[in-house]
C-alpha cells in the first residue's frame, strides 16, 4: 500500500434510527499515521460515528475502505484483526483478570499472536502506558486514570495501525489528562493514526493535527484545529448563532 | 352446571379479595410479596386468638387487627422490602419467601397442627344461605366475600385515581427519583402503600377463616391462588383482578364437577394456559415485565 | 446573604469527578446562567442543588441555611424546585395530575393551576391529556410548571430548550419573560449564548467540572464566554 495513501477512507455514510437521521452522508479520510479530532455539540453523532467506522454498527448507506480494502460488511472482530482498533468512553475492563491478562487476551486474539510474541506485545504495550507496576493488579481495582490507560494498552496489544478513541478525556484532572496526552502522543509517534471524538476540547488540541467538526450528522468544518474552533459555523452549532 | 358456575364466581370473590394485595404491591413497587399468603393466615390466626381467649367476635376483631396489618404492613417495607430493593430487583422475593417460612412455622410452634377456622365465632353466618331463582343456593358469606372484594378492588382503584395522596403512590412507582425532585417522600409513599396492601391482606385472611379451614401451613396455597388469579387477570386494573379471580374460580369448580381431585389440577391448568397465551402475545418474558400496567 | 450560595462543592459520578471544588452564590431574584460543554457536570451540579446527588464534598446553602444533608424531597418546602434535564414528565398521568402534583409539597404562594394555564397557554386545552401524548414544547411547559406549583423561591431549569424546536423555545421564554422579571432568583442551564446573554444577569461558564469564567453578562463578550467553553487561552485553575 502506498505510504501516502489515507488509512481510512469513509464515503457517504449514512446512519438513521428510525425516522431520527444520526449521520447524514459524511465523508471522511485520515492518512497513515495522522491525529484526526472530531468534536461537535452532543447529538451530533460523532459517537455514532465512532461506532460505524469500528463495525460497531453497520451504517445505513456508505461505504468504509481501510488500508485499502473494503471492511463495510466487516465485523467490529475482523476489523480489529485487520488493524483497526478502538477504546470505549466508559473503560470496560474484564474484572476477575489482571492488567496483564487483560492486555493478553488483546494480544493474542486480536493481534492474533501466538503465546512468545503476545508477551512480548504485552510488555511493550503496558510499558508504553505506564502500566508496567500494574501488571498484577485485579483490572476491577484500578481509578479511573489507570482504567484508561488500560483500554489504550489492551487496544494496543491488537497491533493496530489506527486507533479510534471514544472521549477518552473526561473526568481527568490536569496533570492526569497531560500524562494521557503524552501516552497517546507516544503512540503517534509511533506512526498509529488516531481518530479522537472529544468533547473535552483543548486535550484533544494538543494531540490533534487536524480537526473536525461534526454538528446534526454532517461535517460542518475540517481543517487545523485553531482555525476550525474560530469557524463561525462551529461556534455556533455548540452556542447558537451570532445575533 | 349452573350452580357450579355461580358457585365458582363467588369463590372468585374471594381470590380476587386475596390478589388484590398482591397486584397492588407489584404495581405500586415492582415487589413480588411471597410472604402475601403467610400473612393473610396470621390475620386469620390474630382474628381467632381475639375470638377465643377475649370473645371478640371476628367482624369487630378486624377492628383491632386491621390498623395492626397496617402497622405491620409499614414496617414490613422499611425493615424488609426496602433494603431488599436496594439489593437487587429480585432480592425482595427471597425475603419474602423466607419471611413466609418464618411465619409459617412459627404459627405451627404457637397453635400446632389443629386445623382452626373462623365459622364458630359468627353463629350462623357461616352456613346461611340465600335462595336464587331457579333452586340454586349461595352463601351469604360468598355473597359478601365477592361484595367485599368488589368494595376493596373499587376502592384502591378511587383512591389512586382521585386522591392527591393516590397521585403521589403512582408517580412514586413510575418515577421514584423525579418523585422525590417534587417534594414527594418515596420512603413515606411506599411504606403507606404496602399498609394498604397489608390491610387487604388482613381482610382476606378474615374472609378465608370465615368460609373455611386454616392451619399454619394454608399460607402456601393461598399465595398460590392469589398468584394464580393476578397472573390471569393481568396486574394494573381492578377489572383484571376481579376477573382473575373468577376465571381461576370457575375452572377450579368446573374441573370439581368432573371430579373431585381435579380441583386444583383444573386450576393450575387454566393458570398456565393464560401465562403462556400472555408471554407468547407479549413476544417473550422480557417485554411482559417491561410493559407498564 | 444570598438566596443560593455553593461552598467548595465536589461531586462524583462513580470514579469521575463530575464537580470539583465549585464556588458560587446566587442574589434573590437574579437570573444566573450556566454553560459548559457535556460533561462540564452543570446537570449533575443542579441536581446536587435539589438534592438529588449527594456530595462528596463542600455545601449547599440556602438564604445562608445549611441543606447539604436535606433530602431532595424537604428541599421542595424549603423553596428549591428543579425542572430537571428531559423533563422526566409522569408519563402516564395528565397535565392537570402532573400540576397537581407539584403543588403537595410546597409551599403557599400565587402560584396555582389557573395561573400556570395563563403562563403557558398552550397547556390549555391539553388539561387532561397524558403527559406522554404532549409534544417537546407542551412537555417542557408542564415540567416548568409542575416545578413552579410548588412556589419556589429559587428556580432551577435544565436545559429547557433541549430537543424543542426553535419556535417552541422563543414561545418558552415569552411565556418566561415575566417570571424572570418576577422577583424569583432563577438558575438555568442553556445552550444558546445569544438567549443567555439576553436573560442572564451573570453567567457562569463550566469545563471539566469547575467554574472557568463568571461574569455580568453585561460586561462580558461572547468571545471570552467561547474560549472558556472550549477551554482556550484561560488561566486553568489546579486539580
Amino acid at each position: 500500500m502506498d505510504a501516502d495513501a489515507p488509512i481510512l477512507v469513509a464515503e457517504g455514510l449514512h446512519k438513521r434510527f428510525g425516522a431520527l437521521v444520526v449521520l447524514d452522508g459524511v465523508d471522511l479520510r485520515v492518512g497513515a499515521g495522522e491525529a484526526l479530532g472530531i468534536v461537535g455539540p452532543n447529538g451530533a453523532g460523532k459517537t455514532t460515528l465512532l461506532s460505524v467506522l469500528a463495525g460497531a454498527q453497520p451504517p445505513n448507506r456508505g461505504t468504509i475502505r481501510f488500508r485499502g480494502e473494503n471492511v463495510t460488511d466487516l465485523s467490529a472482530p475482523i476489523r480489529c484483526r485487520r488493524g483497526l482498533a478502538r477504546t470505549h468512553q466508559i473503560p470496560k475492563p474484564f474484572s476477575g483478570m489482571t492488567v496483564f491478562e487483560n492486555v493478553y487476551v488483546a494480544a493474542t486474539h486480536g493481534g492474533v499472536l501466538a503465546r512468545a510474541g503476545a508477551y512480548d506485545r504485552v510488555t511493550d504495550a503496558l510499558a508504553l502506558c505506564g502500566m508496567l507496576k500494574l501488571a498484577n493488579r485485579p483490572a476491577e481495582t484500578l481509578g479511573l486514570l489507570d482504567r484508561k490507560r488500560l483500554e489504550l494498552a489492551r487496544a494496543l496489544a491488537t497491533g493496530p495501525s489506527l486507533l479510534l478513541l471514544d472521549e477518552i478525556g473526561g473526568g481527568l484532572t490536569d496533570a492526569e489528562a497531560s500524562e494521557l496526552v503524552e501516552t497517546i502522543r507516544e503512540l503517534s509517534r509511533r506512526r498509529i493514526g488516531i481518530v479522537w471524538i472529544e468533547h473535552i476540547v483543548h486535550v484533544l488540541l494538543q494531540v490533534a493535527e487536524r480537526l473536525i467538526c461534526l454538528d446534526a450528522g454532517r461535517i460542518i468544518a475540517d481543517g487545523d484545529p485553531r482555525s476550525v474552533l474560530a469557524h463561525r459555523d462551529v461556534v455556533a452549532a455548540y452556542l447558537g448563532g451570532v445575533p | 352446571m349452573i350452580n357450579t358456575i355461580i358457585q365458582g364466581i363467588l369463590l372468585g370473590g374471594y381470590y380476587a379479595l386475596i390478589a388484590s394485595g398482591l397486584t397492588f404491591m407489584f404495581s405500586v413497587m415492582r415487589i413480588i410479596n411471597l410472604a402475601h399468603g403467610s400473612l393473610a393466615v396470621l390475620a386469620a390466626y390474630a382474628l381467632l386468638v381475639l375470638a377465643q381467649s377475649w370473645h371478640i367476635n371476628p367482624f369487630l376483631g378486624l377492628l383491632i387487627v386491621l390498623p395492626a396489618m397496617a402497622v405491620l404492613g409499614f414496617l414490613l417495607e422499611r425493615l424488609v422490602l426496602e433494603r431488599s430493593l436496594r439489593a437487587g430487583q429480585l432480592v425482595p422475593i427471597l425475603a419474602t419467601f423466607g419471611l413466609a417460612i418464618v411465619i409459617d412455622n412459627l404459627l405451627f410452634e404457637g397453635f400446632g397442627a389443629n386445623t382452626r377456622s373462623l365459622g364458630n365465632f359468627i353463629g350462623s353466618l357461616s352456613y346461611d344461605s340465600i335462595e336464587l331463582p331457579g333452586g340454586i343456593f349461595v352463601g351469604v358469606l360468598a355473597v359478601g366475600t365477592f361484595a367485599a372484594a368488589v368494595l376493596v378492588l373499587v376502592g384502591l382503584q378511587l383512591f389512586l385515581s382521585f386522591t392527591p395522596f393516590g397521585r403521589a403512590i403512582r408517580a412514586t412507582s413510575e418515577d421514584p427519583d423525579t418523585a422525590g425532585l417534587i417534594g414527594i417522600d418515596a420512603r413515606l409513599v411506599n411504606g403507606v402503600a404496602a399498609a394498604i396492601a397489608l390491610v387487604t391482606v388482613g381482610i382476606a385472611g378474615a374472609a378465608l377463616g370465615m368460609r373455611g379451614t386454616f392451619d399454619a401451613y394454608t399460607g402456601g396455597a393461598q399465595l398460590l391462588f392469589a398468584f394464580e388469579a393476578a397472573v390471569i387477570g393481568g396486574v394494573g386494573s381492578v377489572w383484571g383482578t376481579l376477573l382473575g379471580g373468577i376465571v381461576l374460580a370457575v375452572a377450579q369448580s368446573i374441573g370439581a364437577a368432573i371430579s373431585p381431585l381435579a380441583f386444583l389440577i383444573a386450576g393450575h391448568g387454566t393458570f398456565l394456559v393464560v401465562l403462556f397465551a400472555r408471554l407468547w402475545l407479549a413476544g417473550g418474558i422480557g417485554n411482559l415485565l417491561a410493559r407498564r400496567a | 446573604m444570598s438566596a443560593l450560595a455553593v461552598r467548595d462543592l465536589s461531586l462524583d459520578h462513580g470514579l469521575l469527578h463530575a464537580v470539583r471544588h465549585v464556588s458560587f452564590a446566587v442574589g434573590s431574584g437574579e437570573v444566573v446562567a450556566l454553560v459548559g460543554a457535556n460533561g462540564a457536570g452543570k446537570t449533575t451540579l443542579l441536581r446536587a442543588i435539589a438534592g438529588a446527588h449527594r456530595p462528596a464534598g463542600g455545601a449547599i446553602e440556602l438564604d445562608g441555611v445549611d441543606i447539604t444533608a436535606v433530602p431532595a424531597h424537604r428541599r421542595v418546602g424549603m423553596g428549591i424546585a428543579l425542572v430537571p434535564e428531559g423533563r422526566r414528565l409522569f408519563a402516564h398521568m395528565s397535565v392537570e395530575e402532573n400540576l397537581l402534583l407539584g403543588r403537595m409539597s410546597g409551599r403557599a404562594g400565587p402560584w396555582t393551576l389557573d395561573r400556570v394555564m395563563a403562563t403557558f397557554p398552550n397547556l390549555a386545552p391539553r388539561r387532561a391529556a397524558r403527559a406522554g401524548t404532549l409534544s417537546g414544547g407542551e412537555q417542557q411547559a408542564t415540567a416548568i410548571g409542575r416545578a413552579l406549583m410548588s412556589n419556589p423561591s429559587v428556580l432551577l431549569l435544565d436545559e429547557v430548550s433541549l430537543g424543542l424546536a426553535p419556535i417552541a423555545v422563543d414561545r418558552l421564554y415569552q411565556s418566561l419573560a415575566g417570571l424572570m422579571q418576577s422577583g424569583t432568583t432563577i438558575v438555568l442551564v442553556e445552550q444558546d449564548l445569544n438567549r443567555v446573554m439576553r436573560v442572564a444577569s451573570r453567567v457562569i461558564c463550566m469545563l471539566e467540572g469547575r467554574i472557568v469564567l463568571e461574569g455580568a453578562t453585561a460586561t462580558t463578550s461572547r468571545d471570552r464566554v467561547t474560549d472558556a467553553y472550549f477551554g482556550l487561552g484561560q488561566a486553568r485553575m489546579p486539580a
